[in-house]
């Protein structure tokens, strides 16, 4: 299934939020998420199901410069 | 608001209250755009700030920027305001709200709601709504707002306990633009902790808010971008605590005439 995750497309095969988090590599690591604009807690992410075409956001604390401003909407 | 001042006579001062709690230095540090991260390290430690505001940014899994930058931050072991900067909607402001109080562990947010590119002046209608929401939600806002006295009014009736206007535009370095405005900030809201946030360039502009009464000022592009970010960080304590012991010695009132400061009499006659 193809899912955007920060604006870039991966075909995975986790069906869960937390499922995709595992696949992608951020096992461990401090970073909050939220599925199509809407903020997803830590503790609802297994319980998330995706479907194909989600856009997936994943944010950690970060020395931003000005430019950098993801859009949530 | 009658708890906004704690008396703390051992020293002296006054410690102004921030939903609560005092800060151990009247200066808020942003940590966006420094050259490195060694480099904003140094300025921290030169500028031992009661706050340093965080934002959240993309993590990418293969790199984790963010898990060394979050090491970082807390091996300063300074508190951490998170801020929604950037958002230009109520929505992206609140859902970046949430994230930020789950990553951080805090309910305290800097809420910026931007609504004009060239100026980055806040979109106060999105602002104020971002603040009833957050507000009712529990959170702790600190709003990142004008000098517009209906505005702090609406910004406080909705929960908000903290003001934080702008001297001027973010990152422009212009110091205080609207002194009258702020001054008339200052003088209608007694009881709430009020911070210049945004716009200040050098020290001297932050000694000048901590002059008219406010209670702490943000700094962040005047350190990053200066050429040597730590010796900026100390100038700009420095300045804090000079215009917070300037205020506190009650200064002179200004008058337009000239007063000779020796007197004049017993003065010799030698014409």
């Amino acid at each position: 299934m193809l899912i955007m995750v920060n604006d870039e497309t991966h075909d995975v095969a986790a069906t869960t939020l937390a499922e995709l988090l595992e696949e992608l590599g951020y096992r461990g690591a401090r970073i909050a998420t939220a599925l199509n604009g809407h903020f997803v807690p830590a503790l609802q992410r297994a319980a998330t199901p995706l479907a194909d075409g989600m856009r997936v956001e994943v944010v950690a604390p970060m020395q931003a410069d000005k430019a950098a401003c993801e859009r949530l909407t | 608001m009658t708890d906004r001042i704690q008396d703390n006579r051992e020293d002296n001062r006054m410690d102004v209250l921030f939903y609560g709690q005092a800060l151990s230095f009247p200066l808020m540090l942003g940590t966006a755009q420094y050259p490195s991260p060694e480099i904003l390290r140094d300025a921290v430690l030169a500028a031992r700030p009661g706050v340093v505001t965080v934002s959240l940014r993309r993590e990418a899994a293969r790199e984790k920027t963010g898990q060394a930058f979050w090491s970082l931050i807390q091996e300063l072991g300074v508190p951490v305001l998170p801020n929604t900067a950037g958002c230009h909607t109520v929505k992206e402001a609140v859902t970046t709200a949430h994230m930020a109080r789950e990553v951080f562990g805090t309910d305290w947010v800097k809420l910026e709601v931007i609504g004009e590119q060239d100026t980055l002046q806040p979109d106060v209608f999105g602002l104020v709504e971002a603040a009833r929401i957050l507000s009712e939600e529990g959170f702790k806002v600190f709003p990142y707002t004008t000098e517009d006295l209906v505005v702090a009014e609406r910004l406080l009736a909705c929960g908000c306990e903290v003001l934080m206007p702008w001297g001027a535009p973010i990152g422009s370095g212009r110091g205080l633009n609207n002194v009258f405005g702020l001054r008339a900030l200052r003088a209608h809201f007694p009881g709430v902790p009020l911070v210049v946030d945004a716009g200040l360039g050098v020290p001297s502009h932050a000694a000048q808010a901590l002059e008219l009464g406010y209670d702490a000022v943000l700094i962040n592009t005047a350190v990053a971008r200066a050429g040597d970010p730590a010796q900026m960080a100390r100038a700009f304590r420095l300045a804090v605590e000079a215009g917070q012991l300037g205020r506190a010695a009650d200064p002179m009132e200004e008058r337009d005439m000239a007063a000779p400061s020796t007197p004049v009499a017993g003065k010799a006659f030698l014409g």
